[in-house]
């Protein structure tokens, strides 16, 4: 039996749920915005990745209705939702802050939604008890939001902006205010809560090893342009500028020229007198242009002798140990200054260490481990 | 206990004997036997009685009353929705003008208020008395409650309503069921102070009151000029207590109130 993948956007007979047309928008003279064109599938959880500042709020407020492009089109369910106000559209937004109705009762906080559409009273009480079991706060409906735990309200914003059935949830930073262990443990809740429920889910985050968790794909944004949409693996081994590659995670960037060796292979001159790495790359390089290559900590191997038959091997030493418990990360700097990561697992307990600081060492990769960037 | 350095305690005597000794001799002297209020004859309550058999500090008394709760209650309505206009509505033409215009009369001189309200009222016909008082009342008291409640509208967290609007509700609906129930204690408080302002208002009363309605400050004041009566003493020994038990029961009751959220927000991080 072979396991369908969720996979809409490969699929070009798939309408978008929402779909982004050259969307710009400026605050004044400012382009928070800057003519984006995005599509997000029904069912997807999609998440809105980038420093602070880069656009993503922007994008989900003009989604929940209290902004509106300035210029280009939102499609909702192939409907222009320009027009239409936030108290008028089938998209709820959980808030950074909560936004918990404070002189409420958790049941009348999510039953608030309800109340509006004017729901027949034991259809409520019948919604609100199945979000309330959801949640895992059956025994907190009485209570006030200043009488329950952070990571409580946390669960009572999600009740609330879910109540309504709504075809799009926002939640713009959901789990900023949750320590890190709970935090974890809320991101595989929210995954799991979006697929019971089938809600097409939005995450604004600037958390990247959040975005990966939880999303099926990301948006990596900068500037109010987005870089790069896909899914979390592409992101992570197929970036597609430096920028995208250094966002996400650890990064040795080695810049230089290329040059085809045929067979989709290139060599990249790094340093004078330096033997050029060999990579491997869909991308084309014509001979002698500019290139960046991108290669992950953990994909390079650190070692005392020259590793017989790699691809790519050079000499340096220990500059730097940083011990994480879990890895150790090497950095080595290379005779020509440039400085290389390289990661390893500490599989066994520490007791005497290969290397330390300033001993000779060899690092190398495949030809295959790095991604080869021109931009 | 920290022990307080003989210079504090000087300066804390200093300070309260400077507020509160006026005070106190008035209260001594209220319950005076004597009708002069200079001399001490022995303790007696009948200037208390005498009080209550006066009709015309009684009925004073009375019309302050309405006064006061009227022109408060339209105070707190005209100076919430200012309130909200100018921190909520955005930028719109002349909203700094607006803005300033709302806080002048605060600093305006109440004899100029009091004088152009008096040509106002005369100008359109309007009889003075109770109405015209309350109309006076409620413009200088506005302002007062436009301040409290802005300064709460401020730092309230304009998520809250859009959560509200984004879970359904009008922009009306949205502040009735939303906001209005958060920044209540604020609004109380600007119609309490919108209260005492017109219960302790003397100038533009003296402006726009007629020979049909006097205030209280008014009688009091017109009386002292022919002499200060043990029954003034008596009727500001009343008004005091009043006060005093109104600020201490509020002060009471929000001391509460913190202490409770206090405990329950501990219980709930406890209980995470």
């Amino acid at each position: 039996m072979t396991q369908t993948v969720f996979a809409p956007w490969d699929d070009p007979n798939e309408k978008p749920l929402i779909r982004f047309q050259n969307v710009t928008k400026r605050f004044g003279a400012f382009t928070a915005i800057d003519d984006l064109t995005l599509d997000i599938f029904e069912r997807e959880f999609f998440a809105l990745l980038g420093p602070s500042g880069c656009g993503k709020t922007t994008m989900m407020r003009m989604l929940a209705g209290f902004e509106t492009p300035s210029a280009g089109t939102i499609e909702l369910a192939g409907q222009d939702i320009a027009a239409v106000p936030p108290n008028k559209r089938a998209v709820n937004m959980m808030f950074q802050s909560y936004a918990l109705f404070p002189h409420l009762s958790v049941y009348d906080n999510i039953a608030f939604g309800l109340r509006r559409d004017n729901m027949p009273k034991a259809d409520l009480d019948a919604r609100v008890a199945e979000m309330l079991k959801l949640t895992r706060l059956e025994k907190f409906a009485r209570r006030k939001p200043h009488q329950i735990s952070g990571g409580q309200r946390q669960r009572v914003a999600l009740a609330r902006s879910l109540a309504k059935a709504p075809k799009l949830l926002l939640l713009d930073e959901p789990l900023g205010a949750l320590d890190a262990k709970l935090r974890q443990a809320t991101q595989f809740e929210l995954m799991d809560i979006q697929e019971k429920t089938g809600t097409t889910f939005v995450i604004v985050t600037h958390d990247q090893e959040e975005a990966m968790t939880v999303a099926s794909r990301v948006a990596v944004m900068d500037e109010g342009r987005v870089m790069q949409v896909a899914t979390p693996e592409r992101i992570y081994e197929a970036p597609d500028s430096v920028y995208v590659a250094d966002f996400i995670g650890d990064v040795n960037i080695v810049s230089g020229t290329a040059r085809p060796a045929g067979d989709g292979m290139f060599h990249v001159s790094w340093a004078d007198g330096a033997a050029p790495f060999a990579a491997a790359s869909e991308r084309v390089f014509s001979d002698g242009q500019a290139c960046h290559l991108a290669i992950r900590p953990e994909k390079i191997a650190i070692s005392e002798e020259r590793p017989p038959g790699a691809d790519n091997a050079v000499t340096g030493k220990v500059l730097d140990i940083a011990y994480l418990g879990n890895l150790s990360t090497y950095h080595v700097e290379l005779p020509g200054g440039q400085i290389i990561k390289a990661q390893t697992a500490n599989t066994r307990r520490i007791s005497r260490r290969s290397f330390t600081w300033e001993d000779p060492v060899w690092v190398s990769w495949t030809a295959t481990a790095g991604v080869l960037l021109d931009q | 206990m920290m022990r307080l350095s003989w210079f504090n305690v000087t300066s804390l005597t200093l300070g309260f004997a400077f507020l509160y000794l006026p005070m106190v001799i008035l209260i001594i002297y209220s319950f005076n036997e004597s009708k002069l209020v200079t001399v001490w004859a022995g303790f007696s309550t009948k200037w208390y009685g005498e009080l209550l058999r006066n009709e015309a500090f009684l009925d004073a008394a009375w019309v302050t009353i309405k006064v006061a709760v009227l022109s408060s209650t339209f105070a707190t309505v005209l100076g919430t929705m200012a309130a909200y206009v100018l921190v909520r509505g955005g930028r719109f033409l002349g909203r700094t003008v607006f803005s300033g215009m709302i806080y002048a009369p605060l600093v305006m001189p109440e004899v100029i208020t009091g004088l152009s309200l008096l040509l106002l009222f005369i100008g359109i016909g309007l009889d003075r008395g109770v109405i015209t008082i309350v109309l006076a009342h409620t413009t200088f008291s506005m302002c007062y409650v436009s301040v409290v409640v802005s300064s709460r509208l401020m730092t309230f967290d304009r998520s809250l309503e859009e959560a509200a609007l984004d879970l359904g509700c009008s922009s009306f609906d949205a502040f009735r069921l939303v906001t209005l129930p958060i920044i209540a204690p604020a609004v109380i408080s600007g119609w309490l102070l919108a209260f005492t302002l017109s219960l302790d208002d003397l100038v533009i009363a003296s402006f726009t009151a007629g020979p049909a309605a006097t205030t209280l400050p008014i009688k009091i004041f017109s009386a002292v000029r022919l002499g200060v009566s043990p029954e003034i003493n008596a009727l500001s020994t009343i008004m005091i207590g009043i006060v005093t038990i109104g600020v201490i029961s509020a002060s009471l009751v929000s001391k509460r109130n913190s202490l409770r959220q206090q405990r329950e927000e501990q219980a709930a991080a406890r209980a995470a």
